[in-house]
Order: structure tokens, then C-alpha cells, then sequence
């Protein structure tokens, strides 16, 4: 009996690492997958414009043609685009971050009569799908005379979001509530208490909050298309799409290019802040 | 005392005042009034150049007579049916395969993670080039099985499957909350499924799932929200050709409303969709309390 048992266990133990190296070959092979498009990107990018034309296809250009990324940054005034898409990101997850907060510490710790109902509707407006409001905020931002502006990508951040209002306010309540009363009995007035107590212990979620406004105006295409006229305010998503529509079947070494480099800040926002944005995720994601 | 904790509430509601003015402002002129204003404006004759003029359900009749919506409509609600299931069985099979593994999941979680964030635009251009007929790695992919790929976004039976066929690349967010709420269901669920012979698949499908079905429910909510505003993607890679095989919703809403100059027939467009959507919602949630196991009840 005594001699039984560690060999069942054995064999308990090398069915399981069978197991693990059979999901790893799956798993590998599932990303090599996933990276594919990326990789391809790349790899044409660094072609000259016969050899992108060719089959079979090379997978490693030799030599790559780097001078590809200067042709690209030169053949759309991409650093212009860049500077438009870098101005919509930061002014609105600054906006962003400072508006929600406020109004999530209005609906988490001060009490004014029909709060509650307002924050069920507030809540309830993220079902409203953005063409029924498309038309009257075009409306909107015409008479306000932003029509061709980067106003409207992140002026509107400044007052508010739904989402943002709704996840700081989860966060927010998770805040111990003797912290603030403490506060509150040595004379703190409640812009105090929000600006000294409750943001700098919200960092998490402001840093959340932040990252996904910045992804999200980084990649919005509808918005700069819906609202931008001139070629000069152009962010990099609608004068990479105008490049594509005026240069698209014929430079792909060239579009392949630009797209590398508009991926690039994304990819660079990922690596650093994967963990904030996973965590993210799963709040909104499930923790309702 | 009673007079000391008027003045305290008064001044929380001072406080108040201040603290939810933004949203106020932004409560009322981005959402409250766009809301009310297209429910009119879907009753009017109406372009943004001229006043809005009073046809009553006008928009709404003509649409029901409007060919080039039915088309819409139907190439919408097939994008949905096809990409909505798949692409959530998609992402709980690699949740699945990711939770049962202990090599490099994180690892692997970043890089199923990844495509999800890289910019529409630049995915589409990606993906254009993907299902290029003569030089695309798809189509030399199917050489390599001795298969002759079609021309994929230039056929109008081919450019739908391309467009389902690529979203596989964006399920990384549901990955990550379907990963997630599976290390939230208690271990003594898998022990006591041990003990009863189930296998590793069952215990999948038959503990996993039904315990974090509610998650499953909101993605599948969400999904549909997002699925039935597709816009971007195909607007980019085929202009909703060929022959309107890939005329989705949104775009055929957005070329009334901006190149058409049709704003009122637009909104009318926008307010049916938001009525799909409440409906189905309603409708799935209905359905799902049959099925939608919350804990502790």
C-alpha cells in the first residue's frame, strides 16, 4: 500500500505536465496568430514597394528598408496629425479625470435631495447608442461655432462621463468612511477632503480612468470624422484613413509604415501600463 | 442642536451644487437635450442648414419603403447573429484554456489582449492588406492547403465572412473579464465536480459557465450594443461594398445625416435602432433569467 501511493501521485503528476505542455503548444500557436497581422505589418513596411508585390511573400526583408519610416512621416504631415491627436488625448483625460471625480464624489458622500434617482439615470444613459445623439450635437457644436476645431473631441470631456462618473463612484465608496469624518471634525471643508483625501487615495482609479480616455481618443475615428474639416486639425486615425484613400492599393509599404507608427504609442501605453488596464477592465467588466 | 444640523445640511447641498455642475451642464446639453432633440428632429423635415419642419411619422413611413434601410438592416443583423455568438465562444474557449494553464499565462492574456487596443483605423488598413486577393497572407496561407482564396473584400459573398472572420482579433477584452471572473469561482465547486468524475471539459461548461453567467449576460448586452453600431471597420476597408454586401446601420444613418443631408431621416434611423436595442435587451433578459445563475440566490 505504502509503495501505491506515491506512484499513483507520479502518475497524477506527469498526466497534469502532459496537460501544460499540450496547452502551452496550443496557446503559442493561438499567438502566433494574434501577432500575426502585427508581424506582417511590419515586415512590410520594411520592403521595397516591387517586393511587396511578391509570391511567396518574404518574411524578412533583407536589408529593411527603415527609410520607409521617413518617406511615411514626410508623405502626410504626421507630425502635425500627431501633435492634433496628442492635444484631444491630454486635454480629455485631464478633463475627464477631474470632472468625474467631482461629480463621483457629489453622487458617493454628500447627500442633496433626488440623488439617487439622478445617479439611476445617469447610469442608465450608457445604453443610449451615439447615433440617436450624432445630429443634435453636430447641432450643438455648430451654433458653438467648433464645427472644424478640436473643440468637440475634448471639450465635452470637461463635464463629465457616464462611465467614468459611475466607476469612481464604485471606487470611491470603497473609501473608509471615518477617513472623511475625521476629516470633516478637524475643520477640512469638502473641497478639501476631495482634493487632499479622496484623489490622492483614488490614484488607481484615476490612473485607470486616464488610460482608457487617452486609448480611446488615440484610436476614435467617428469623432474626428463627424467633426474635423481641415487637413491641419486632422488626428493621425482620420489623416491615416485620408492617406489610405488617396494612396490605398498601390503604397502599401508606405501605409504599413504609417499605421506601425500609430500603433507604436499604443503598444508603448501597453507595456507600461498593462496592469492598470486589466484592472480596469475587470471593474467594469464584472463588478457591478 | 436641530438648527446646527440645518446649517450643516445646507451647506452639503451648497457643496453639492458645486461638485455635480459639470455633469449638470454636461447631463443637459451632450445628452438630455441631443436626446429629446433627435426624437424631434425625427418628426421633422430637417437638414442642418434650414428649421426643422413638422412631418409627423413621415420619416418613419418612408423608411419602411426604403430599400437601400431593409439592406442594412438585414447585413447588420447577420454581422450580429454570426459575430456576437462566435466571438464570445471565442473568448471564453481562450479564457478557458488560459485559466487551465500555469505556463505563461500572463504572457499569453497580453498578447490575446493586444489587437484590442490597436487603433481602428490602422487595423482596418492592417487587415485590407490581409485579405489582399493577389498578395494577402491569407490567401497565401490557403495556397499553402492547396485552396485558390477569393478576392475577399471586392466580392460581395466573400466581404461579410472577411469582416466576422477579422473581429477574432478584438475579443481580448472579454478574455480579460471572462479570466477574471472564472478565479472568482470558488475552489470547492471544482473539488466537489472532482469527486463526481467530471472531467476537466465538463467542469468547464458544466461548473465554470454557469457560475459566472452573469458576466457572460453583460458581455453578451454590451455585445450587442456595440455590434449593432459597427461603423468604422467597414466604412474604412469597403465603403459598404460591393454592392452593398457590407452596408451596415450605422453607415447607411451617417450618409443620410451627413452626406445626404437627410438629418431628420437619420435621427428616425437612430431611434428605431435605439428601440432594436431596448428590446433585445429586454429580451435577453428575460430569456436569460432562466439560465443567469446569481450567487446567493
Amino acid at each position: 500500500m505504502a509503495a501505491l501511493e506515491p506512484s499513483l501521485l507520479d502518475r497524477k503528476q506527469s498526466r497534469e505536465g502532459i496537460r501544460q505542455a499540450g496547452l502551452f503548444i496550443v496557446l503559442g500557436l493561438l499567438s502566433i496568430a494574434f501577432l500575426l497581422p502585427f508581424l506582417w505589418m511590419v515586415s512590410t513596411s520594411l520592403k521595397p514597394i516591387e517586393e511587396t508585390m511578391k509570391m511567396p511573400p518574404t518574411f524578412i526583408p533583407v536589408p529593411p528598408r527603415w527609410a520607409h519610416y521617413a518617406e511615411a512621416v514626410s508623405a502626410i504631415p504626421f507630425f502635425r496629425y500627431a501633435w492634433n491627436t496628442v492635444v484631444v488625448c491630454v486635454l480629455g483625460a485631464a478633463g475627464t479625470i477631474i470632472s468625474s471625480g467631482l461629480v463621483a464624489y457629489g453622487f458617493a458622500y454628500l447627500r442633496w435631495p433626488g440623488r439617487d434617482l439622478f445617479f439611476w439615470l445617469t447610469v442608465s444613459t450608457m445604453m443610449v447608442p451615439f447615433p440617436v445623439l450624432m445630429v443634435p450635437l453636430y447641432g450643438v457644436f455648430r451654433s458653438l461655432g467648433w464645427i472644424g476645431t478640436l473643440f468637440p473631441l475634448w471639450a465635452p470631456a470637461w463635464f463629465g462621463s457616464a462611465w467614468n462618473i459611475f466607476l469612481m463612484r464604485q471606487f470611491f465608496l470603497g473609501i473608509p468612511k471615518d477617513l472623511l469624518d475625521a476629516a470633516r471634525i478637524d475643520g477640512c471643508s469638502e473641497w478639501q477632503i476631495f482634493w487632499r483625501i479622496v484623489l490622492p487615495l483614488a490614484r488607481p482609479v484615476l490612473i485607470v480612468v486616464g488610460l482608457f480616455h487617452v486609448i480611446y481618443a488615440w484610436n476614435d475615428f467617428l469623432g474626428p470624422l463627424l467633426y474635423l474639416t481641415k487637413q491641419e486639425t486632422y488626428t493621425l486615425s482620420l489623416g491615416l484613413q485620408f492617406f489610405q484613400s488617396q494612396h490605398g492599393g498601390t503604397q502599401w509599404h508606405l501605409l504599413m509604415a504609417a499605421s506601425t507608427l500609430v500603433v507604436l504609442p499604443v503598444l508603448i501605453l501597453f507595456l507600461f501600463g498593462q496592469r492598470a488596464l486589466i484592472r480596469g477592465i475587470t471593474m467594469t467588466g464584472f463588478k457591478m | 442642536m436641530t438648527k446646527r444640523v440645518g446649517v450643516l445640511e445646507r451647506d452639503e447641498r451648497k457643496w453639492a451644487a458645486v461638485f455635480m455642475a459639470p455633469w449638470l451642464l454636461g447631463f443637459a446639453v451632450f445628452l438630455a437635450f441631443p436626446l429629446a432633440a433627435s426624437l424631434f428632429y425625427s418628426l421633422c423635415d430637417y437638414s442642418v442648414l434650414a428649421r426643422p419642419v413638422w412631418i409627423g411619422l413621415g420619416n418613419y413611413v418612408d423608411l419602411a419603403d426604403d430599400d437601400v434601410f431593409w439592406i442594412s438592416l438585414k447585413n447588420t443583423a447577420v454581422f450580429a447573429v454570426f459575430a456576437l455568438p462566435l466571438g464570445l465562444l471565442m473568448s471564453l474557449s481562450l479564457a478557458g484554456l488560459l485559466h487551465a494553464s500555469t505556463v505563461g499565462r500572463s504572457f499569453f492574456r497580453a498578447v490575446f489582449f493586444l489587437p484590442s487596443l490597436v487603433p481602428v483605423v490602422a487595423n482596418a488598413i492592417v487587415w485590407m492588406w490581409m485579405f489582399n486577393g493577389e498578395y494577402g497572407l491569407i490567401n497565401f496561407g490557403l495556397k499553402g492547403l492547396g485552396v485558390q482564396g477569393p478576392n475577399w473584400l471586392s466580392e460581395p459573398a466573400w466581404a461579410m465572412p472577411a469582416l466576422v472572420f477579422m473581429g477574432f482579433w478584438g475579443v481580448g477584452h472579454s478574455v480579460v473579464i471572462f479570466l477574471a471572473s472564472f478565479q472568482e469561482v470558488p475552489v470547492e465547486m471544482y473539488e466537489a465536480a472532482e469527486l463526481d468524475g467530471a472531467s476537466k471539459l465538463q467542469q468547464f461548461w458544466r461548473v465554470t459557465v454557469p457560475l459566472i453567467s452573469p458576466v457572460l449576460f453583460f458581455q453578451f448586452i454590451t455585445g450587442i450594443i456595440g455590434v449593432l453600431q459597427v461603423f468604422a471597420t467597414p466604412y474604412i476597408m469597403t465603403r459598404g461594398g460591393p454592392a452593398r454586401a457590407t452596408l451596415f446601420y450605422s453607415m447607411y444613418l451617417f450618409d443620410n445625416a451627413f452626406r445626404y443631408m437627410r438629418m431628420g431621416y437619420a435621427c428616425a434611423m437612430a431611434w428605431i435602432l435605439f428601440l432594436i436595442i431596448l428590446v433585445l435587451t429586454w429580451a435577453a433578459a428575460r430569456i436569460s433569467a432562466r439560465f443567469v445563475h446569481y450567487q446567493g440566490q
